[in-house]
């Protein structure tokens, strides 16, 4: 098709958008379509209240058929929103929807402007570039890549778990990666989850096995992802799989080299119970991790260290020969289609608050600490006693330790509340003890939690409203003789208190991972400032990324429960199955090409290409690009000295006649 | 090594002993030390909550001395003064108001001020300066068995704190870890000493002062360090008082420099240890290695 209709004549229909009162409360709608009127080769030009709405594209459905347009430009709002919406109303008028150009008046004009008669000058240069723009433009296709319908997920806590079966009950296959020796993440460490003091275990042992038994997921702990390659659809991933000199086909978990061990008892700190028991080098985290399979510990391990040890682990396995002191660190290349990231949170280190005395004061313990004490399969066997072994006759609760603290963490993080108030709950359960929470707001949003809130009070728990400005073991009065003293200014009731308690609980915030800047860049993600994994979207994309195929769920984004970290894992499940049942992704055609005759074969370009997206035909001296893999970034197009590289819909005519177009506004 | 003094009125009166130990342990380390010519009161806390913008005149005139005499940092013993003057500086740098009125006042006075002049503390010029490696290698008489209560004050840590954390500042406790003493753990290290509430509203100020020497004491100090001429002061005088009020709480409280002098062998007397209420216990001479 002529791209310029059957006389070679250019008909541009041009739209601006009053969207209500964004654009029209500044900018000047029907001034701007005037004005637009009289550019040369402006067939038809309109203002509009809603462009987006169904009367709105058949606006421009009709005006195609009637005045014969061969371009369309509309002025409204961020293509990020209603590009696609217009690319396909252009089409369905019967013409090529690349044939369209989008001028935003919203977020770059009237949403930043308040002088309404230069908002409208803006907006009328801004037309005039469109308008010049679109001439040049021309006809583009899309082209389909086929989607790999598997799919990788990492991080085995509670989040990944549930996206890993989800997908895998759909009959997809699944990779599901985690760190940790076992999976089942922080959820496994608590005792009961609120509000409903259910069993944590109960509801999560029983998916950890699914995710061992299924037969679409692949469960490779103990590992990490080190390298990704490729685009939605077809990523190449290595998963680095560390050695733990067990072999994991031939391990049936019977523990008998534990107790071989030539250390008789526990030396080392248990991870799984934050450091409150002490274990083996040979070891398996906790009874129901999955798999059930041991780990050696390299930095223990006499055999490991020194080479020098009796091996009474090998003489213990017999015939198995489970133990393989011999493994090495294995690199494992997978391809997938698509990628969810549940890589979760760590706890905010209490040390960082020096004055509330954590790891300096024994019964000073943080909430996870607790919760291990409180759990019957715990260091304590589910007492909770001070590090005398004597139970507490007291026992604080400070909240938002590092959480809403312009000195460390900012954010609220979410959880802490409920779990704190959860935790006093089991205190009062297991002990005789009276408890205070000390709390700056009670933050209880969730389903069944306000009630939780009020359950605490009536069970004669004591709130105390200030932040702790300290906790002291110096006494002031005989009471406080050999206790811990909490000073805070209780702010309801005006003055500075002083309390004294025989244990103090830090609710410890969440932050993200150590390491979640190697994680985003190896994933191609953004953070916010705070170092949470950016989702594309806050209120309509939560799970999606900026990067297409890699999809986020649960505390990685920011702070949550399980319930939304549940729901969040499940959406970004439904995410990467509605592409995989596409079958093929739609690639924009904004793709860079080389113009084989102006290439010299320099291959400046090559190196330069974020997406090895650039090859060089070494019989033909040329440089080419494959288009499957361009994604249109145009750092080639700019470095190429020769010239011969070009972009579609940033070709150089296009885009000095945008340039021309706002300037020739005066 | 050279750096301006700006000793302040303590240092010369209730404070004298600190200026006794100090001036000899720089000279012990080679330090080099020139009191400002015609220096004037710092205007202390007292006038800096009346009109800050007058007591800046008062302060600024020290700082513009000193950036007469030489691109030295201005050593400033007093935790009052280092606070003045340090935050002399950040009200000319963020407030155009005081800053108008301060180069007025100067340029009557035919001085300036540009800012560059660094208000540093003994303490952190001791250890950062100096360093511990230069320190112990002076110690001819290490305080071998002494336990020490490293008490900061208020004022050099908070709010401006410089060269040290706000809540648990460590410099004294390396610096006396390097003398060879027994540093003891002090929580209230950065504790209120009852400031000049000690002899306006006794009742509020020595109950603070009480708290510190009881704690001391429970902790099984031998002696408080202290690096302010108040604190010193506080710590030292009020035992009497204390005694009838809370009952006995004796602990005597000496200036790190002090410390600093005995662990380099310099004699008691020369250091001013004579001039305590509650005087420190001699150390023993068998512990001496000259």
């Amino acid at each position: 098709m002529n791209a310029n209709g059957k006389n070679g004549e250019l008909r541009i229909g041009f739209y601006i958008c009053h969207c209500g009162h964004n654009i029209a409360g500044v900018v000047d709608c029907p001034a701007v379509a005037e004005y637009v009127a009289k550019l040369p080769g402006v067939a038809v030009s309109r203002d509009y209240k809603y462009m987006c709405s169904d009367p709105g594209q058949e606006l421009i459905q009709q005006d195609i058929r009637e005045h014969k347009l061969n371009r369309v430009v509309v002025a409204s709002c961020s293509p990020l929103l209603h590009e696609a919406t217009f690319r396909k109303a252009v089409a369905a008028g019967g013409l090529n929807p690349f044939f369209f150009q989008m001028v935003n008046i919203r977020e770059h004009d009237s949403w930043v402007h308040t002088d309404r008669a230069a908002a409208t000058t803006k907006a009328k240069a801004l037309a005039h570039a469109a308008v010049r723009r679109v001439r040049f433009h021309k006809a583009l296709e899309t082209t389909r890549v086929p989607i790999h319908p598997d799919v990788l997920v990492v991080g085995g806590g509670i989040s990944g778990i549930h996206a890993a079966i989800t997908i895998a009950n759909a009959g997809k296959k699944v990779f599901l990666v985690e760190r940790d020796p076992s999976i089942g993440g922080h959820m496994a460490k608590f005792d009961k989850t609120f509000p409903t003091l259910d069993c944590a275990a109960c509801i999560l042992t029983p998916k950890m096995s699914a995710v061992r038994s299924h037969e679409n997921i692949t469960l490779w702990t103990y590992s990490e992802v080190v390298k990704v390659e490729g685009y939605v659809g077809n990523y190449t991933v290595t998963v680095k799989r560390k050695p733990r000199y067990v072999n994991e086909d031939l391990c049936v978990g019977c523990q008998e080299c534990i107790k071989a061990c030539v250390y008789k008892e526990g030396k080392f700190p248990d991870e799984f119970n934050v450091g409150l028991s002490k274990r083996k080098p040979v070891y398996i985290p906790f009874p129901q991790a999955v798999p059930q399979v041991v780990v050696i510990d390299p930095h223990y391990c006499l055999q490991l260290k020194t080479g020098k040890c009796k091996k009474t682990c090998l003489e213990a396995c017999a015939d198995r020969q489970a133990i393989d002191f011999t493994q090495k660190e294995e690199l494992v290349e997978i391809k997938v289609g698509n990628i969810i990231l549940a890589t979760g949170f760590k706890l905010f280190d209490a040390k960082r608050i020096p004055q509330y005395g954590y790891g300096l004061y024994p019964n000073v313990v943080t909430s996870i600490e607790l919760e291990r004490l409180v759990t019957s399969s715990g260091p304590t066997s589910g007492e909770i006693v001070l590090r005398d072994g004597k139970p507490p006759k007291s026992v604080g609760f400070i909240l938002c330790v590092g959480s809403r603290d312009m000195k460390t963490n900012r954010w609220c993080s979410r959880t802490c509340c409920m779990h704190s108030m959860k935790l006093a709950q089991l205190v009062r359960e297991h002990t005789d003890a009276d408890v205070t929470v000390f709390y700056l707001d009670i933050r209880a949003p969730g389903k069944g939690c306000e009630e939780f809130y009020d359950k605490s009070l009536r069970d004669g728990i004591q709130f105390v409203r200030g932040r702790v400005a300290e906790v002291t073991d110096w006494a002031l009065a005989p009471e406080e003789e050999g206790k811990l003293v909490i000073r805070v200014e209780d702010t309801l009731a005006g003055f500075v208190r002083r309390i004294p308690v025989d244990m103090i609980v830090l609710a410890v915030g969440m932050e993200p991972h150590a390491d979640a800047q190697d994680v985003r860049r190896l994933f191609n993600l953004s953070c916010g400032s705070e170092g949470w994994f950016l989702e594309k979207h806050p209120k309509l994309a939560p799970v999606s990324t900026f990067t297409d195929g890699v999809f986020i769920a649960g505390c990685c984004q920011g702070p949550k429960d399980i319930p939304d970290s549940i729901a969040q894992a499940g959406a970004a499940a439904a995410e990467a199955m509605a592409l995989i049942d596409k079958g093929y992704i739609e690639q924009e055609p904004n793709t860079a090409y080389i113009l084989e005759q102006d290439c010299s074969g320099c291959k400046s370009c090559l190196p330069l290409c974020p997406f090895t997206a650039i090859t060089f035909d070494e019989a033909k001296q040329k440089a080419s690009i494959n288009a499957a893999l361009c994604k249109g970034c145009g750092t080639c197009v700019a470095a190429c000295p020769s010239g011969s590289i070009h972009q579609n819909l940033f070709e150089d005519e296009e885009i000095f006649s945008e340039i021309d177009g706002v300037l020739s506004y005066a | 090594m050279k750096y301006s003094y700006f000793p302040g009125c303590s240092l010369k009166g209730l404070g004298r002993s600190y200026e006794e130990s100090l001036l000899p342990v720089m000279k012990q380390l080679g330090v080099e030390i020139a009191e400002l010519e015609d220096w004037n009161c710092c205007g202390a806390t007292a006038y800096m909550s009346v009109d800050e913008a007058k007591a800046g005149v008062l302060a600024a005139r020290n700082l513009a001395i000193a950036e007469k005499s030489g691109p030295h940092d201005l050593l400033t013993p007093c935790s009052a003064c280092y606070l003045v003057l340090n935050k002399t500086k950040h009200n000319l740098e963020d407030f155009p108001d005081i800053r108008d009125t301060v180069h007025n006042a100067l340029r009557r006075g035919h001085l300036t001020y540009s800012g560059n002049t660094k208000v540093r503390h003994p303490l952190d010029v001791l250890v950062h300066d100096v360093g511990l490696e230069a320190i112990k290698q002076k110690v001819v008489r290490p305080l071998k068995g002494l336990k020490v209560a490293p008490y900061y004050g208020c004022q050099v840590v908070r709010p401006y704190s410089t060269f040290d954390d706000a809540w648990n500042p460590t410099t004294m406790d390396r610096l006396l870890a390097a003398l060879g003493a027994e540093v003891v753990h002090y929580p209230l290290k950065t504790k209120c000493c009852g400031g000049s509430l000690t002899g306006t509203v006794p009742e509020a100020g020595l109950r603070l002062t009480y708290i510190l020497l009881k704690e001391a004491v429970r902790r099984g100090a031998d002696v408080i360090a202290t690096i302010c001429p108040l604190c010193q002061f506080n710590l030292d005088a009020y035992h009497d008082q204390i005694d009838r009020r809370w009952g006995p709480a004796r602990i005597p409280t000496v200036y790190f420099t002090q410390l600093m002098g005995l662990a380099f062998g310099l004699p008691a007397r020369q250091l001013g240890l004579q001039r305590n209420f509650i005087p420190m216990k001699a150390l023993g001479t068998e512990r001496a290695t000259v």
